[in-house]
C-alpha cells in the first residue's frame, strides 16, 4: 500500500468513526427508551403471571397459549375464550372499514386539492394539515360531543322531528369507526395528494381523445398512476387504527374493546402481563407484515413509473 | 354554446371533498363554540360566557398538568433535536458505510411500532428500573418522550442536509477554515430552518402524546392530555372544552410557524 493510499484509508476510517460518535446519542436514547424494551416484552411473554401483576421468573407458554388458543387462564372454558378472538376480529374489521371509508372520502378530497390552481392549493393543504397536527385526544373528544345523546346530531334529529328520543350512538362500534375515520382521514389525504400532485393530466386528456368516459379515465388512468399514494395512505391509516387505544376507549366505552384496550386490560385489572406481552408482540407482527407488504408494493410502483 | 369540457372534472368529487372538509372541521368548531357557553349543556346555547376558562385557570390540577406538559415537551424536544441533528449529519452526504442503512432504520423504528406496544414495553422496563434505582421522578417521561421525538426531529434536518450545497463547505475548507469553523459558520446557518422545523415537530408530538405518557407516568405525574383523558372518561363539563380550545390555539400556532418555515425553503 502506498503512503497516499494509507492516508486516504485512515481518513476514511476516521470519518466513519466520527459518524458513529455523532449518531451515538440518538441511537442510545432510542435503544434505551423505545426499541430495547420491546425485547423485554418478548421475554415477559414467556414468563408466568404474578398474582398481583408483574411476573414470576419462571418460564411458561401460558401467555401465548391464551392468545393463540383463546383459552381463558382462570377456568379454561371456551365461552370466555371467544372474547379474545372477537376483539381481534373487531379490531381487524374496524381497521379495514376505517381504511376503506378514509379512502372513499380521502381520494376525492386529495383529487379536489390537486386540481385546484397553484395559489389556492396551498390553502387547502394547510386546511388538511391543521387537523393532522391537532391533538388526537381533543379530536376524539370533539367527536364524543357530537355523538353523545345530548349532542349535536341527536338534538338536530329530534328538532327536525326525525326521531323522538335520542339514538344511542356513543359506546358502539359505529362510534369507534366514525371516530377513527375522523381522526385518521388526514393521514390518507396527505400521501394521496402527494402522488396526485405529480399526475400528468395530458394522459387524462389522451384518454378522453380516445373516447374514454370519465369513469374509465378514473379507473384505467388516474387510479393506476396514484396507486403508490393509495397504498401509502391505506397503510398509514390501517396501522394506527389497528393499535388504536384512545379512540376506542373514549368512544367505545368499556365494552367495545379493541386490541389496544385488551392489552391495557392485561396490564391493569387483568393482571396478566405475559398475556398482555404476547398480544403486544402479535400486534407488532401484524403491523410488520402490513409494512412489508407496503415496502414491496411501493417499490414496484416506483419502478413502473421510472 | 356547449359547456366547456374540463378533463380534470370527476362527477361528485368536489361534493365529497366538501363533505370531508365539513366533517373535519364541524366537531372542532362545535367544541370551541361550546367552550364559550354559559350553561353546562353541549347542544343548547345559553349565552356567551368565559366562566369555563376561568374555572380551568383556577383549577390547580390543570395548571400543574400544563406546566408539566410544557416542561417535558421543551426538554424532550431540545434533547431530541440535538441528538437527531448530530445523527442526521452522521447519516447524510456520504458514499455509504457499513451499518448506515441499519442506523437509518433503527432511528426510524419508533415510528413503525404501534404506540400501545411501546407504551407497555416502557411500563415493564421502567417499573424494573424504578425498583432498582428507587428513582420515580419525571425523568422517565422525559426519556420516553425524547426517544419517540427523535425520528420526528430527524426527518426535516436530514431532508435539509440532503438538499444542501456541499461546495460551500468545500469552499470554506479551501479558505483554511477548520472543520469546526466550517460547521459553525457555513453548515449550521444553512441547516437552521431544518433544525427549527424538527424542534417544532418534536415539541408538538411530545405535547400531544397520550398513550405512552399514560403508561409511563407515576402517580401525580399527569400531563395535560392524560389529565384530560381522565376527565373525559368521567362526566365532562365544558371546562374540558375550554382547556381544549387553548390547546388547539397552541397547536395551530405551532403548525402555522412550521408551515411558513417550510414554505420559505421551497
Amino acid at each position: 500500500m502506498t503512503p497516499q493510499q494509507q492516508i486516504i484509508d485512515d481518513e476514511a476510517k476516521r470519518d466513519i468513526r466520527n459518524r458513529w460518535l455523532l449518531s451515538a446519542p440518538a441511537l442510545v436514547i432510542v435503544l434505551l427508551a423505545a426499541t430495547g424494551p420491546l425485547l423485554v416484552v418478548l421475554v415477559y411473554s414467556f414468563l408466568t403471571a404474578g398474582p398481583y401483576g408483574d411476573v414470576i421468573w419462571k418460564g411458561s407458554t401460558d401467555g401465548w397459549v391464551s392468545v393463540l388458543l383463546q383459552r381463558d387462564i382462570f377456568d379454561d372454558t371456551l365461552s370466555f375464550a371467544d372474547a379474545h378472538l372477537s376483539i381481534f376480529l373487531r379490531s381487524l374489521r374496524l381497521s379495514v372499514l376505517t381504511t376503506i371509508l378514509a379512502l372513499v372520502l380521502g381520494f376525492p378530497t386529495a383529487y379536489f386539492i390537486a386540481t385546484r390552481p397553484q395559489r389556492t392549493r396551498e390553502l387547502w393543504v394547510f386546511l388538511i394539515t391543521i387537523p393532522f397536527w391537532t391533538n388526537l385526544l381533543i379530536r376524539t373528544f370533539a367527536m364524543l360531543e357530537i355523538l353523545r345523546n345530548q349532542g349535536l346530531v341527536n338534538t338536530l334529529l329530534i328538532q327536525l322531528g326525525v326521531i323522538s328520543s335520542p339514538i344511542q350512538m356513543l359506546f358502539t362500534d359505529g362510534a369507534i369507526l366514525a371516530g377513527m375515520v375522523y381522526v385518521y382521514l388526514p393521514l390518507m389525504v396527505l400521501p394521496l395528494y402527494a402522488s396526485m400532485e405529480k399526475l400528468d393530466f395530458r394522459l387524462v386528456e389522451a384518454g378522453y381523445d380516445l373516447y374514454a368516459t370519465p369513469f374509465q379515465v378514473l379507473r384505467k388512468i388516474i387510479i393506476p398512476l396514484v396507486k403508490p399514494g393509495m397504498i401509502a395512505g391505506s397503510i398509514l391509516v390501517f396501522i394506527p387504527s389497528l393499535g388504536a387505544y384512545v379512540t376506542p376507549s373514549v368512544l367505545g366505552g368499556g365494552k367495545n374493546m379493541m386490541l389496544g384496550n385488551l392489552i391495557e386490560l392485561q396490564f391493569g385489572q387483568g393482571r396478566n402481563w405475559p398475556l398482555g406481552s404476547a398480544i403486544s408482540i402479535t400486534l407488532m407482527l401484524i403491523v410488520m407484515v402490513a409494512l412489508l407488504f407496503y415496502v414491496r408494493n411501493a417499490g414496484s410502483g416506483e419502478r413502473s413509473h421510472g | 354554446m356547449a359547456r366547456s369540457f374540463d378533463v380534470r372534472r370527476q362527477a361528485g368529487f368536489t361534493t365529497i371533498a366538501m363533505i370531508a372538509f365539513f366533517m373535519l372541521y364541524l366537531p372542532i368548531v362545535v367544541l370551541v363554540v361550546f367552550a364559550f357557553n354559559a350553561g353546562e349543556n353541549f347542544s343548547q346555547w345559553d349565552g356567551l360566557s368565559l366562566r369555563w376558562f376561568e374555572k380551568a385557570i383556577n383549577n390547580v390540577e390543570v395548571i400543574d398538568a400544563s406546566i408539566r406538559s410544557l416542561q417535558i415537551a421543551v426538554i424532550a424536544a431540545l434533547i431530541a433535536t440535538v441528538a437527531a441533528t448530530l445523527a442526521a449529519i452522521a447519516t447524510t452526504r456520504t458514499t455509504g458505510y457499513r451499518g448506515l442503512t441499519a442506523k437509518y432504520a433503527f432511528i426510524n423504528l419508533p415510528l413503525m411500532v404501534p404506540e400501545i406496544v411501546t407504551a407497555v414495553a416502557l411500563l415493564i422496563f421502567f417499573s424494573r428500573v424504578k425498583i432498582w434505582t428507587g428513582y420515580s421522578g419525571i425523568g422517565y417521561l422525559i426519556a420516553a418522550h425524547t426517544a419517540f421525538c427523535i425520528p420526528f426531529a430527524y426527518l426535516p434536518v436530514r431532508a435539509r442536509l440532503e438538499n444542501m450545497d456541499m461546495t460551500l463547505e468545500k469552499a470554506a475548507a479551501d479558505l483554511y477554515a477548520t472543520p469546526f469553523k466550517a460547521f459553525r459558520f457555513v453548515t449550521l446557518p444553512l441547516l437552521w430552518p431544518g433544525i427549527i422545523a424538527g424542534f417544532m415537530l418534536a415539541f408538538v408530538i411530545s405535547l400531544d402524546d397520550v398513550v405512552i405518557t399514560e403508561f409511563v407516568k407515576s402517580g401525580g405525574q399527569d400531563t395535560l392530555p392524560t389529565y384530560m383523558l381522565g376527565q373525559i372518561r368521567r362526566a365532562t363539563t365544558p371546562e374540558v372544552n375550554a382547556i381544549s380550545t387553548v390547546f388547539l390555539l397552541l397547536s395551530i400556532a405551532a403548525v402555522t410557524i412550521f408551515f411558513f418555515i417550510n414554505r420559505k425553503r421551497a
